[in-house]
């Protein structure tokens, strides 16, 4: 049979490149009785349409994946976020994990960090160490990542708004332990927008920050040409309740700002476009999550290609780490959410993430034990080394249910982002409520179908018991705000005041002009100026964000 | 609708650093499917602003919300903040991620009722109408 | 009872807060101690104090240029009013009043009153209502009282006629402004306002306001103000305006010709909402023919003798 000219491209172009860099983790991928399985299941005829809207793996548009091999040749990072407390609390967490088996690191920050707050801050009554670690300055960050070396983990830091005041603390710790920018692998956050509809950790007004959002996407693409400088997400946008469809078409669009902001600003497109990454929320409907992710792949392809231009095929790649959905997780039956976690996970790598953090079952009360989130971990073990999905690549592609609803998720989300360019892009549709109100809306509804009981949740609006007492929940040590307060008292006695004085003096005068302000961070944490000081300086040039 | 009389009026916040509204925006609109009227003050305040607020618009109970469990100052700091300007008839109900031991402390504390994960909306909706009607028993006799 | 209600006059007097807003809900709610609490006010600082109205479809900013306005007025040291009217359900009842949010800012200053105030579905009593409020934050000393309102049905609208002044609020991009135009809201602005000018189609649309407003008679300004409501630019220019305006209608009489009407308004509102109940008992009791304007004839005339026959 005469082979198809697509096909043989991809495999002496793409594939071969690919298997050369990383040749797949077994010789033979056979099951149990021994039969081949294939790397790829392709239909019989391959024509134009599968060609346009399928494409190959590793190859635009990416419905399929993003590598050729996808999980044959590598599996996805098992990345369980966490750090709560004290900066040394979760240095021992962080170790415990590597000794497990987790490959990457990632790290959850109190929202006094999050939004800039010194532990000692007013507003910061009451929040230190709760959902995170308190990092006050880059005596904190050195204790966070104590005998953890920097030039062989992948780190990702769940931080936003202060984001280029902690990312300059990552690269000073890992200056001291010898580690050059060059060699730091990982993640920040670093997506403002969505702060402003989703998920309320902003600090300034969404012009100034995404100015040091380009900042940020300029130093790196100097200096840590390894690390992600932004993870788009989704995954908040979900969990305050909106539909799948909405999930990727404000994902992109905000995508598409960001990539906007960062021409304008002069970078070049094909050297920033690949360091992007997202991030998106595996929630409970199995089939539609797996559409959902193929959709966003190749809706993000076209547009990098049509809109802007791209000419680099790893500007177009929609590569992403997931989360499966918090809001799934219920306070009654907990040992249920292991199930609904796992349907969630198998749903991800189904879709093929490049990352993924699993919830612990006992998440919906307050933060994990250890026991939990070792079952969360295992989690994703089993269904990476015994469930056999990790073998072929996109196995679920050629389903007439998958590929309708794939392209269904498509052609509805490319309809909203069409909505919202009209109206004048993002920040327009966010000072305007629009996106906030689509996404109260469907919140609304799929509450309001659960009170109702049309849509069920095992254990909660059916199939409940009464429940025995609760397991223990972890609690947060709230000796941890006292010893943070005490240590910052310290910290500012021991450190050089006029050093720290004049490196926020420069950080002002530059901020107020068009500079790069990395560098000026970066000296300022050097002196040990605390966050919340480097982000009043801010503040003061920026103003603050109020919630219309 | 409540009864002949006027609606009750209540008051919806979130204290403390939290920005998670999806729950409290969501307890705000079905009160006020439930003929409520309901101030919805956002995310961020300080108890004092809430207290502040609350006392201007003549609201009969407050509801908080707190998903980041600071819960156990912030709650209480609404409390006190009602006391120190002399009310105590603005009744102050709390739900969130807040784990079941908490509540007794939260209850000695003077919050009314503490909703945790999973409670039927009527329950909720069914406590703001209690402390309404208590709140209009001290004042319409 | 009378000593509570002394407490509250007294408190009234004090300018205390709970006082104030205690009254306001009793005056709404049409308690039996309404009558007392609305004749024991100042009725200097009524008759002295500026009402502003602010209007214009949701989305613009109104709140937002509200604030705005608030910040600038305390910065002169002026004690404020706010009474923000927003609809309510008319199947439930209930009503979301969202203004506050965008208030929060000035919740800690006693000098700034903020009250939220829901239609509750009403054609009448909503001006009687309103204009209660007004009444009791300018007797305790705010000047202006703000009212604001979204412009969209007939019950919003009425209640800019209690204002001395009103300020309509557009915005670009948001596809209404012809809209606007053709309604002939532009007939109850005194001065017209174009937030968001950081925005595309600021410009335009400020000159095609410019334009229509030069058609019209009756025209104190001719003028488009813009404003940036979340930077406050624009916003120290408006307060200026706004005193001159006032300054002019003050001085020609038009402000005493307002407030006269609007008192009417008010006065013929409080007649309804207090005639109604008896009205309804009236129709409850007896048996009436079928055509309705003989029927309201009738009960009238029942109900006050003096009517002449109509």
């Amino acid at each position: 049979m005469e082979k198809n000219k697509d096909l043989t491209e991809w495999q002496d172009k793409v594939l071969a490149k690919s298997l050369a860099r990383f040749p797949e983790r077994r010789k033979r991928f056979t099951n149990h009785g021994g039969d081949e399985i294939p790397l790829l299941a392709l239909p019989e005829e391959i024509d134009d349409q599968y060609v346009r809207q399928l494409g190959f793996p590793g190859s635009y548009p990416y419905t399929r994946g993003v590598q050729p091999t996808m999980y044959r040749g590598r599996l996805w990072t098992m990345r369980q976020n966490a750090g709560f407390s004290s900066a040394a609390e979760s240095n021992k967490r962080y170790r415990y994990l590597l000794e497990q088996g987790t490959t990457g690191l990632s790290v959850a920050f109190d929202l006094p960090t999050q939004i800039g707050y010194d532990s000692d801050h007013p507003m910061s009554l009451g929040e230190v160490g709760k959902v995170g670690v308190a990092i006050d300055s880059l005596a904190d960050m050195e204790m966070l990542f104590d005998q953890i070396p920097l030039d062989s983990v992948s780190t990702s830091m769940t931080i936003n708004s202060p984001a280029i005041v902690l990312l300059a603390m990552y690269v000073a710790v890992a200056e001291k332990q010898g580690v050059a920018p060059q060699k730091l692998q990982g993640t920040i956050q670093n997506d403002v927008l969505k702060e402003y509809v989703a998920r309320g950790t902003y600090i300034f007004p969404p012009q100034p920050s995404l100015r040091l959002i380009t900042n940020i996407f300029q130093w790196c693409g100097e200096n840590t040409p390894s690390f992600n400088t932004i993870s788009i997400s989704g995954y908040h946008i979900r969990e305050a309740g909106s539909t799948a469809v909405q999930e990727v078409a404000f994902t992109l669009a905000n995508g598409i700002t960001y990539v906007q902001t960062a021409l304008d600003a002069g970078l070049e497109l094909d050297v920033f476009a690949r360091r992007l990454a997202f991030f998106f929320n595996a929630s409970s409907d199995l089939l539609e999550e797996v559409a959902k992710f193929r959709a966003a792949r190749r809706l993000w392809a076209r547009l990098m290609k049509e809109k802007f231009g791209a000419k680099n095929p790893a500007s177009c790649m929609l590569r992403f780490h997931t989360q499966t959905a918090g809001n799934t997780l219920t306070a009654q039956q907990i040992d249920n959410n292991i199930v609904r976690v796992t349907l969630q996970a198998l749903a991800a790598v189904l879709g093929g993430t490049q990352s993924l953090h699993t919830n612990s079952r006992d998440e919906a009360l307050s933060l994990p034990t250890e026991d939990s989130v070792r079952t969360a971990l295992r989690t994703q073990q089993i269904i990476a080394h015994e469930s056999g999905v990790t073998d072929t690549v996109d196995p679920l592609a050629g389903s007439y249910f998958i590929e309708q609803l794939t392209d269904r998720i498509e052609r509805e989300a490319v309809e909203l982002i069409d909505k919202i360019e009209k109206a004048g892009g993002v920040v327009a549709a966010i000072e305007d409520g629009f996106i906030q109100r689509q996404i109260e809306n469907a919140a609304y509804e799929y509450q309001k179908e659960i009170e109702s009981g049309e849509r069920m949740i095992v254990g909660v609006n059916s199939f409940q018991i009464t429940e025995e007492s609760r397991p223990p929940t972890l609690r947060v040590d709230p000796e941890v705000e006292t010893m943070q307060v005490a240590a910052l008292s310290q910290l500012k006695k021991t450190r050089n005041h006029d050093k720290v004085q004049n490196s926020l003096k420069e950080l002002d005068q530059a901020a107020r002009t068009d500079a790069n302000l990395f560098a000026y961070v970066l000296a300022a944490v050097k002196e040990y100026a605390t966050l919340g000081e480097i982000c009043d300086v801010l503040r003061q040039v920026f103003g603050e964000y109020k919630q219309h | 609708m409540h009864n002949n009389d006027s609606p009750f009026r209540v008051l919806i916040g979130k204290p403390g650093l939290d920005g998670h509204d999806r729950g409290a925006k969501f307890i705000a609109r079905a009160l006020r499917d439930d003929g409520f009227e309901v101030i919805y003050t956002g995310i961020r305040r300080t108890p004092e602003e809430i207290v502040a607020a609350a006392i201007q618009e003549d609201v009969a109970a407050i509801g908080l919300s707190s998903l980041s469990g600071a819960h156990l100052r912030l709650f209480p700091a609404v409390v006190e903040a009602l006391r120190k300007a002399g009310v105590n008839d603005i009744a102050v109900l709390g739900g969130g991620v807040i784990p079941e031991e908490d509540i007794r402390q939260l209850k000695e504390a003077g919050i009314a009722e503490v909703f945790t994960p999973g409670t039927p909306l009527e329950v909720i909706l069914e406590a703001f109408r209690n402390a309404c009607r208590q709140h209009r028993e001290i004042h319409q006799p | 009872m009378r000593n509570d209600l002394n407490a509250l006059l007294e408190g009234l007097h004090n300018r205390d807060a709970r006082s104030i807003a205690r009254a306001i809900s009793l005056v709404e709610n049409d308690h039996e101690a309404a009558e007392v609490i609305l004749t024991s006010l100042d009725q200097q600082n009524v008759r002295s104090s500026q009402v502003l109205g602010i209007t214009g479809s949701p989305g613009v900013g109104k709140s937002t240029l509200t604030s705005s306005l608030v910040r600038h007025l305390r910065s002169q040291g002026k004690r404020v009013g706010i009474v923000a009217v927003d609809p309510s359900s008319s199947i439930t009842g209930g009503a979301l009043l969202g203004d506050r949010v965008r208030m929060m800012g000035h919740a800690l200053d006693s000098d700034v009153v903020v009250r939220s105030m829901a239609t509750r579905g009403r054609l009448g009593g909503l001006c009687a209502a309103a204009g209660a409020a007004v009444r009791i934050m300018a007797a305790s000393g705010c000047s202006p009282v703000i009212i604001e309102t979204v412009g969209v049905g007939q019950s919003e609208m009425d209640i800019i006629r209690l204002a001395d002044l009103t300020l309509m609020v557009l915005a670009p991009g948001l596809g209404d402004e012809i809209q606007a135009m053709k309604a002939g809201i532009l007939e109850v602005a005194d001065l017209l306002v174009v937030n968001k000018t950081d925005c595309v189609g600021a410009e335009t649309l400020s000159m095609d306001l410019e334009a229509a407003l030069r058609g019209r008679k009756n025209a104190c300004q001719s003028r488009v103000f813009k404003t940036v409501a979340t930077t406050g630019q624009g916003i120290d220019e408006l307060a200026i305006a706004i005193d001159e305006l006032d300054a002019i209608c003050r001085s020609s009489g038009e402000h005493d010709r307002r407030r006269h009407s609007s008192l009417e308004l008010e006065i013929v509102d409080w007649a309804v909402e207090l005639l109604k109940p008896r009205l309804l008992a009236e129709l409850q009791e007896t048996a009436y023919p079928a055509e309705p304007r003989q029927t309201a004839r009738k009960l009238l005339a029942r109900l006050c003798p003096l009517m002449i026959d109509t």
